[in-house]
């Protein structure tokens, strides 16, 4: 228990400290809201979509959630450049709480950026459907958070040196990103895209969200949170497998 | 005396590649051991087997009478190690590394905050705690993974070259300190050095490993003896050879060029 406090609280203490990283990562999502939410907002709404910016808020949330948090798993890379890594591997403790210390860590410096987003959301004039949504909100952000941790952690325990960083960027999180309805409705899309997006986890993180901010949804509520849930799970098993297989 | 590291018949493989051969040796409880050997002759594949890191293909190790592929955790609590590479969070301060190796290890809070301050006075960095160990020189890093490698009073320290771009004023300091560990707390020391004036002064056994077998082991006036030469850098010269042997340049050393390229960029 003690180590995954200490695991814990050493991401969120290098989190809190790196002022420069936390207003780096507002850079992207800032200009989506701005020149996406504003840009596209008469366009959307004449198809009579209505307000792109409440829209697309949830989805830039949850981009920067899933940003945050894979970059995050993938200081693992760093640390094993950086020796620190051998340091964790001596201790005697269990990998397992090496593990979960670090992906709760993540996902708490996750959760943090995601509901900074959400504050410049609400500067750039997003408003929640309900004021009571947000608490759930915070929740499924978590949950968000603690998914793309895992995955982020997981893919890194595989990864030798940061040159598969351009990589998994490329080809798994943009398309995450991209794929999930965070910009465009899953409603009305040509079906094959729709059965990629129900593969997508981030889509029905995405869509829980929608549904405490926006009050409208695509797909049911159970399902997302079950969903959510199912893929942490699964992550969470693979990676601390992966973890406690590592070598450094 | 018992011996605290036993080591018999270890082999390790990596695919065809054997990097240790059926080595065997053995140190005893307070000893001061030096294990040398040309780059890439297995040193530091040995030292990671003895501290759980790597599992050996065969043979069999006794770390403080435990195996450290079946009792990991009571292996890990007896050692304490300086690895050849730095391995401190460079983004926390120096109190804060101690803090959280004392905590993984658990050592109960008092006493933690206790040996933090003999030890960082100890090393000579206690006016320095507060500071970030990236604005840490190599030679006050080396002293803080000393300090980090003995919080949890271990029985034995291993030390994988641990004065490595240091200069003399520092390595002199270093080595008075271990020794004098050494004698006060009767801290087993094991460790690795490519300076073999290092070894002959400070080391009372000495072993010689080259191409993953051992080819010599002794007192320092043994292996002189043995290759009838008058200093043991003669005397490791005649045992391994004066080829100069190739490393594969590992996924570290190309990281380190990538990094160099966009220093700023990339990292945090």
């Amino acid at each position: 228990m003690k180590a995954i406090y200490v695991m814990w609280l050493r991401e969120v203490k290098r989190f809190i400290r790196s002022k420069s990283r936390i207003v780096g990562a507002l850079g992207q999502p800032i200009l989506f809201l701005v020149a996406l939410g504003y840009g596209l907002g008469p366009v959307f709404q004449k198809a009579g979509q209505g307000n792109y910016l409440e829209f697309i808020a949830p989805g830039i949330i949850g981009m920067t959630i899933i940003f945050t948090a894979i970059f995050n798993g993938m200081q693992i890379i760093w640390d094993r450049q950086f020796g620190f890594l051998k340091e964790t591997m001596v201790a005697p403790v269990s990998r397992l709480s090496i593990m979960f210390g670090r992906t709760l860590g993540g996902a708490t410096v996750a959760t943090a950026q995601g509901t900074l987003v959400l504050f410049i959301a609400m500067v750039a004039g997003f408003r929640p459907v309900s004021w009571l949504g947000i608490l759930p909100a915070l929740f499924i952000m978590l949950l968000i958070a603690l998914l793309f941790s895992a995955i982020g952690i997981t893919v890194a325990s595989k990864l030798k040196d940061m040159q598969g960083f351009q990589l998994i960027m490329n080809f798994l999180v943009m398309p995450l990103f991209f794929l999930s309805g965070a910009l465009f409705p899953l409603d009305n899309v040509p079906p094959a895209l729709l059965i990629v997006a129900k593969f997508d986890p981030l889509s029905y993180g995405v869509d829980a969200l929608r549904y405490f901010l926006d009050g409208a949804a695509t797909f049911p509520l159970a399902l997302d949170i079950g969903m959510l849930l199912g893929v942490t799970a699964f992550f969470l098993v693979l990676g601390s497998y992966f973890f406690s297989q590592m070598e450094v | 005396m018992a011996n605290i590291i036993e080591v018999q018949n270890l082999t390790k493989a990596f695919g065809d590649f054997t990097a240790v051969k059926d080595v065997s040796f053995s140190v005893e409880e307070g000893g001061i051991f030096a294990f040398l050997g040309p780059n890439g002759a297995g040193k530091s594949t040995t030292i990671k087997m003895l501290t759980t890191l790597l599992h050996p293909t065969s043979g069999s190790i006794r770390i403080n009478d435990n195996d450290p592929v079946t009792d990991s955790d009571l292996v890990r609590r007896s050692f304490g190690i300086v690895f050849q590479d730095p391995s401190l969070d460079e983004d926390l301060t120096a109190l804060e590394n101690l803090e959280l190796h004392g905590a993984l290890y658990g050592v109960p809070p008092e006493l933690l905050k206790k040996r933090i301050e003999e030890l960082l006075a100890l090393v000579e960095l206690y006016d320095r705690r507060d500071d970030f160990v990236r604005d840490y020189s190599g030679g006050m890093k080396r002293r803080l993974e000393i300090a980090r490698g003995l919080l949890h009073h271990p029985k034995i320290i291993f030390l994988d070259e641990p004065t490595l771009g240091l200069d003399p004023q520092t390595r002199n300091h270093l080595w008075s300190y271990v020794q004098k560990l050494n004698a006060d707390e009767g801290i087993t020391v094991f460790f690795t050095t490519h300076y073999m004036e290092e070894a002959e002064r400070v080391a009372r056994r000495i072993a010689v490993i080259d191409h993953g077998v051992i080819v010599a082991q002794g007192t320092s006036d043994d292996l002189k003896r043995e290759t009838g030469t008058a200093t043991l850098e003669e005397a490791f010269l005649a045992l391994t050879g004066s080829a100069i042997r190739e490393e594969a340049g590992n996924s570290v050393d190309r990281m380190r060029s990538h990094l160099q390229m966009h220093r700023g960029g990339g990292r945090r």
